[in-house]
């Protein structure tokens, strides 16, 4: 089963390597990791999406955990979370198709970021894994020159934060 | 007052209460070795050989209890010490290992003796630290000894380029260590203590299941006696549980798993509450996992949260430290003036006599047959009443000492259970020795083991440790022909030895005295002049019988009680 994992770390050097090589060492695979400072500069947020049972997955925290600067670990997926990815895709256009791929790109609500030649267009959205996968499926027939995603981003809902007072 | 990285390391170092360490100098650590010099405080013991330099820190820090430390200088000193980190890590002993780096302008650049340290011992320590900031040391050494000395502890490692150990600042002693993301949980949840308690009381066939915690946890191994007591329950150890209950108790049953007694292997495999402390289900241990102790419910009690649930589901964990969970469950019982199940718990002693009965680890020797290796063990037991430090390295005698030599208390005993690295015995017998320069230190080994780290004969030799070497010699690797035999119908592909070196020589080209021991006769006098020499070190070599193998032993995969007995 997918698991969103939401990890507080300190800001330091080598510890996404200590992270990834948590992973790699004991046979757990990393659908994907993102990593990024919060509002206290001496501490990372990261969101890492992983696939195993109940079991594994209790391994997976408890391993997270005993890394020394692992400050604190929390599987988001049984709580009511958000989880949100961005995408930036290059697609390729001609005056033939043009205004329908800006219509789409309209009707998706998502945003032209590099609009100077007939030949291609980039857009830039975000929605669930789900949501882009499927925004990807609607622009296949226009030719895909590339994408770049993020992997998710998660953040449980309610007043209560994820943060190392708490 | 400024000082250099180095003298402020040294300085750490004796605040730490270090007055010994293991070591081999190097270019990127001379600042540190001229720290050294100019004081004397801390007493550096040379090895011959990184690898040696971490099994003898590791001796070191089993039997004094303190944190033992080893100093390494850049590349090939660092990767040379790795073997050792994996092995302190695997059998979570305390260390620190100071190494030294090309200085930081280099790094990166395939400097001479420039490896990525903190890359490669990763997996291999329980921690890490780059020095980049000579400011930094000792906040990093403090942070060291807190992280290798508490929680479940391990090996730490902390790189310090050239430059950072030759460069001045201020020296700020950190007085104390507060870590936001490493705080081990040290008591045990009270709701859980009661709970195990009315389990532990109620049960019909407790078994109470230790490991290295119990040793790891200093002064737990009388709290394991009382509790066993309390029960009435009976206590198997691991191979790294050895002594945490003395072997003459008629509560032990002996070591489990592979080459388990008869008697251990089945009560697991009958009882039905399992207590679990301070071991951690290894497979050498369990067999086959989904036949270990099938009618058991398991309480686990760890200071490690990862090791409960890993093999073997916990259906009542208890976090915490071995020797405070010990207090609080004794106190629990003692509380509610608790008593076992007695009725139940004869008819659970009669069916452990009828197992014992069957003397799993029964051998014959003949008076004019060869040596059996079993013989040499328990001889060495009667003459040290079965309280010297005794180290090993790994494969067929590691396992005869670990049944045969019956230890009578705890913290004498020095095995590589997790790692299982040949290599072990010496240098960590001579770690002990500087620990306890009075007591007798037995290293048992192979004639294939000793050749690996034997030039720490040299280290002996160099400062007197009287260590007493027995080489318990089949001509062979003694474990892996078992398993070809056993396996391989008998192919003894590479297992061979057919130019052993004369280790009556070999001990005096160091400087010691060497013993060859071919008939049973010889033996007992043997080990007599062995045990009466204080002044130098001694290897007996004993000529065994070729071929003995190991029994019982569980073969790989197979359940504890489909165990082979001879």
């Amino acid at each position: 089963m997918r698991h969103t994992i939401t990890i507080l770390v300190e800001n330091e050097f080598g510890v996404l390597t200590r992270v990834a090589g948590l992973f790699s060492a004991r046979g757990y695979n990393i659908e994907s990791l993102n990593v990024a400072p919060t509002l206290d500069e001496t501490v990372s947020r990261m969101t890492l999406v992983t696939r195993g049972d109940e079991k594994v997955i209790e391994q997976i925290k408890k391993q997270l955990n005993k890394l020394i600067p692992v400050i604190k670990v929390e599987d988001i997926s049984h709580l009511v979370h958000i989880e949100r990815e961005m995408l930036l895709v290059k697609v390729a256009s001609n005056a033939d198709n043009r205004s329908a791929l800006v219509q789409l790109a309209e009707d998706t609500r998502c945003k032209i970021v590099d609009n100077v030649e007939i030949s291609y267009l980039s857009l830039e959205t975000t929605g669930s894994a789900q949501e882009l996968d499927d925004f990807i499926k609607a622009l296949e027939p226009y030719g895909i020159i590339e994408i770049t995603r993020t992997g998710s981003l998660g953040m449980r809902r309610g007043i209560k934060g994820f943060t190392i007072e708490d | 007052m400024k000082m250099t990285g180095a003298e402020i390391l040294v300085e750490c170092l004796k605040r730490e209460n270090v007055d010994t360490i293991f070591g081999y100098p190097g270019g990127s650590v001379l600042h540190i070795y001229d720290a050294i010099f100019r004081q004397s405080h801390i007493k550096h013991y040379l090895v011959r050989h990184e690898q040696a330099a971490l099994h003898s820190a590791n001796g070191y820090a089993r039997i004094s209890g303190k944190c033992g430390v080893a100093l390494v200088t850049s590349g090939p000193g660092a990767t040379n010490a790795v073997t050792g980190l994996a092995d302190s890590l695997a059998d979570s002993i305390p260390t620190v290992c100071i190494s030294g780096q090309v200085p930081s302008s280099l790094i990166g650049n395939d400097a001479f003796q420039e490896a990525d340290v903190v890359g490669i011992t990763r997996s291999a320590t329980k921690h890490n630290f780059l020095v980049k900031r000579v400011e930094d040391i000792a906040l990093i050494i403090r942070q060291a000894f807190h992280i290798a000395t508490t929680g479940r502890p391990g090996p730490v490692l902390v790189d310090i380029p050239k430059d950072i150990s030759g460069e001045t600042c201020e020296f700020i002693w950190p007085e104390t260590v507060d870590m936001r993301s490493y705080k081990p949980v040290t008591h045990g949840h009270p709701g859980q203590i009661k709970r195990a308690v009315k389990q532990m009381l109620a049960a019909k066939r407790p078994m109470l299941y230790t490991g290295g915690g119990i040793l790891n946890s200093v002064g737990s191994a009388s709290l394991l006696r009382e509790l066993s007591h309390a029960l009435n329950a009976p206590v198997t150890n691991t191979l790294m549980g050895l002594g945490g209950i003395p072997h003459d108790d008629k509560h032990f049953l002996g070591m489990l798993g592979m080459h388990g007694t008869y008697e251990a292997n089945m009560a697991v495999s009958h009882c039905d509450l399992l207590i679990a402390i301070g071991a951690r289900f290894d497979d050498r241990v369990t067999g086959r996992l989904d036949a270990f102790a099938p009618d058991a419910k398991v309480i686990h009690i760890d200071i490690d949260p990862s090791s409960i649930s890993k093999n073997v589901h916990a259906h009542l964990p208890i976090v915490g430290d071995v020797g405070e969970v010990l207090k609080q469950l004794l106190e629990e019982i003692a509380r509610r003036d608790g008593k076992p199940n007695e009725e139940a718990l004869l008819l659970w002693w009669e069916q452990i006599n009828e197992w014992r009965a069957k003397d799993s680890l029964a051998f014959e020797q003949t008076l004019d047959g060869p040596i059996k290796p079993q013989t040499v063990v328990r001889m060495i037991h009667e003459k040290t009443a079965g309280g010297a430090i005794v180290s090993t390295d790994v494969g067929q005698h590691q396992m005869w000492v670990a049944q045969h030599y019956g230890f009578n208390r705890p913290h004498r005993w020095l095995t590589s259970g997790g790692l299982g690295t040949m290599g072990y015995g010496l240098p960590a017998g001579i770690g002990a020795q500087v620990a306890m320069p009075d007591e007798k230190v037995i290293i048992f080994t192979g004639d294939s083991s000793i050749q690996m780290c034997s030039q720490e004969f040299s280290t002996a030799f160099q400062y007197n440790l009287p260590v007493i070497v027995v080489i318990l010699n089949n001509g062979y690797m003694g474990m892996v022909r078992q398993w070809q035999e056993m396996f391989y119908e008998s192919r003894y592909s590479q297992s061979y030895f057919d130019s052993l070196p004369d280790f009556v020589k070999l001990a005096e080209a160091y400087g010691g005295t060497g013993i060859r021991v071919d008939r049973l006769e010889e033996l007992s006098p043997a080990l007599d002049k062995a045990l009466g020499l204080n002044d130098q070190f001694v290897i007996v070599d004993v000529a065994v019988s070729k071929e003995e193998n190991v029994f019982p032993m569980v073969p790989a995969g197979a359940a504890l009680d489909e165990m082979v007995l001879a």
